[in-house]
């Protein structure tokens, strides 16, 4: 697989990440390099491998649907960017 | 007091031969003296640490003493810390004091232990060398020119370098045993789930586990018992009965079945590893253990699965970091996007961008099954042969990393050298089973090696009794580095 400056141009777009020209020429020399490490992956067959998504195989539990958290929105809101009358403040989206 | 063990410290404050502000100011003072060169910790934070000390004193003094009451211990700066700045290494997290504890801060601070600062890091926990953090460097207490590892840097420095006798840690592919080899202490990683994540500041969710560094396994032990235990907060944490860690630490080892992995042995292992390694195997037979040679045929596979898999969980997890919410914002910005976009730009350091672009691109339409479904399938394999391996064997044992500690510098160009220096530690992440560093002597230049051992699952007791042992008969993980001369 080779990748292209136009592969990391649009994978920095879909990570929201802006990149400059040149660090996306210099992104694309090493992530080439890392995707060539990668590469050796493919030489194994693992055809009928069932895929490990987790360390552990658990079920995930299940909890009563009651209230356990107190509201502490002032709180966990003091360390936002910008806050007005309870709500996070963004630019604008909807005309 | 600065050499001294956590049950010696424990003594100590029981016997009121000395104070928790005492013991705390000892190595506040410490850190006043040598974080200019070491660069250990990011945030000090003199009076809320011996408002803790005097709050621990009140506790001594009523009696309600736990192993740890009173004892300062380092804090990686991963885990959130109730009116602690927690930057993660991080520009992003650069103005961020945190509104709540992490679990594990929380279970120090109910068993009276003292945050004696927030540690160094490399950045989201992405690095084997401290070289990606924001707040700069930390350097190794033996040989300043040369990296303490990655990413919990700072606290095996600062265990190193006494300055704290203790520090939590966090280990995703490495992070924990690397470190603790190149500065020459003792860390481990528990099993997945044995310690609680939530607070902790996520990087690859599968893999993510906090453990503790110390200067020696019975130290460990202490912390473990501290550390773990079911939180319902965390939804991987393990149900599972409470244990005293230090119950087998006496035990002899006459009975152990060590391997040793074919491939760890056959190439790539540095001359001086390799002899301080089999030195310390050496001492385990004197000790009554026998050797057999095991195969984790696809070991060499755990590279290149961790650098799909760790990088897509990450480029989820950093998904939250947007500049609304909480850490930093980009001064100037056109739109919501372009907020976005410059905010992630400017609040990354570059490895963090090089694993959020790895995953994002693994995790892209059209590139799924071929990359990501197929590092789950190699997982399944590479754990697979540990299942095999313990079929023969109670524990495995190996060099933490193929050589000591390199310079500053010399791989921070090249990520792919970098990332070869967890070989023998992320399969371990990837299987989710307990691994450990211990001090086994000294290599090139006079910089520490570690001995890897690693357990089944839940078998963490049996590993502190295994280190502990070498530990009785050797004295490795006693030394410090002779140019901090402890008064």
């Amino acid at each position: 697989m080779t990748l292209s400056l136009d592969d990391v141009k649009r994978v920095a777009s879909l990570a929201r990440i802006e990149i400059s020209e040149d660090e996306a020429q210099q992104m694309l020399t090493q992530l080439s390099g890392i995707f060539s490490l990668i590469e050796q992956m493919q030489a194994v067959d693992t055809s009928g491998i069932e895929p490990m998504s987790h360390a552990q195989d658990m079920m995930q539990r299940l909890r009563e649907d009651v209230v356990t958290e107190s509201d502490q929105h002032l709180l966990f809101q003091s360390v936002a960017p910008q806050v007005e009358a309870g709500l996070y403040l963004v630019p604008k989206v909807i005309e | 007091m600065l050499n001294a063990s956590l049950k010696q410290l424990a003594h100590q404050l029981a016997a009121r031969k000395i104070s928790s502000i005492e013991l705390t100011e000892i190595f506040l003072e410490r850190i006043k003296t040598l974080n200019k060169d070491l660069n250990a910790f990011i945030t000090v934070n003199e009076e809320m640490s011996l408002d803790q000390a005097r709050a621990a004193d009140k506790m001594i003094s009523s009696g309600q003493v736990q192993p740890l009451t009173g004892i300062p211990v380092a804090q990686k700066d991963i885990f959130c810390a109730k009116g602690w700045l927690t930057t993660c290494g991080s520009k992003m997290l650069s103005n961020f004091v945190s509104p709540y504890d992490a679990t594990i801060i929380e279970r120090f601070n109910q068993a009276g232990a003292v945050i004696i600062g927030k540690t160094n890091m490399d950045e989201f926990a992405m690095g084997s060398s401290n070289e990606t953090s924001y707040y700069g460097p930390v350097k190794n207490p033996w040989d300043i020119s040369a990296v303490p590892g990655g990413s919990s840097g700072g606290s095996a420095c600062a265990v190193a370098a006494r300055m704290a006798p203790a520090a939590t840690a966090t280990d995703t592919g490495g992070s924990i045993r690397q470190p603790a080899a190149l500065c020459g202490i003792s860390g481990i990683k528990p099993t997945y789930g044995l310690v609680s994540r939530y607070g902790m500041i996520a990087f690859a969710s599968s893999l993510d586990q906090a453990g503790p560094m110390a200067k020696s396994a019975e130290d460990l032990a202490l912390l473990m018992n501290v550390m773990a235990g079911f939180d319902a907060r965390d939804s991987t944490s393990m149900q599972r009965q409470t244990e005293d860690y230090s119950r087998d630490l006496e035990k002899p080892l006459d009975r152990l079945r060590i391997g040793l992995p074919k491939e760890y042995f056959a190439k790539g292992m540095n001359h001086d590893v390799a002899s301080a390694v089999e030195a310390a195997i050496a001492e385990y037979r004197k000790l009554g253990a026998t050797i057999v040679e095991v195969s984790l045929p696809n070991t060499k596979l755990s590279i290149p699965v961790y650098y799909v898999l760790a990088p897509a969980e990450a480029s989820s997890n950093l998904s939250r970091f947007d500049g609304v919410r909480y850490g930093y914002r980009a001064p100037q910005y056109s739109d919501l996007e372009d907020m976005y976009k410059k905010t992630r730009a400017q609040g990354f350091g570059a490895e963090v961008k090089r694993r959020i672009l790895i995953g994002t691109y693994v995790l892209s339409h059209g590139y799924y099954d071929a990359y990501y479904l197929q590092a789950q399938k190699l997982r399944r394999l590479i754990a697979n042969d540990f299942t095999e391996a313990f079929k023969q064997c109670d524990v495995i044992m190996g060099p933490t990393t193929p050589a000591v500690a390199f310079d500053f510098g010399e791989k921070s160009d090249d990520p792919i050298q970098m990332y070869l220096s967890d070989i023998y530690t992320s399969a371990t992440n990837l299987a989710g089973l307990p691994g450990m560093s211990i001090p086994v002597g000294f290599g090139d230049k006079n910089r520490p090696v570690g001995l890897h051992i690693v357990g089944n699952y839940f078998r963490e007791a049996q590993m502190l009794n295994i280190a502990h042992q070498y530990q009785q008969v050797t004295d490795w993980h006693l030394r410090a580095p002779e140019r901090l001369p402890v008064a």
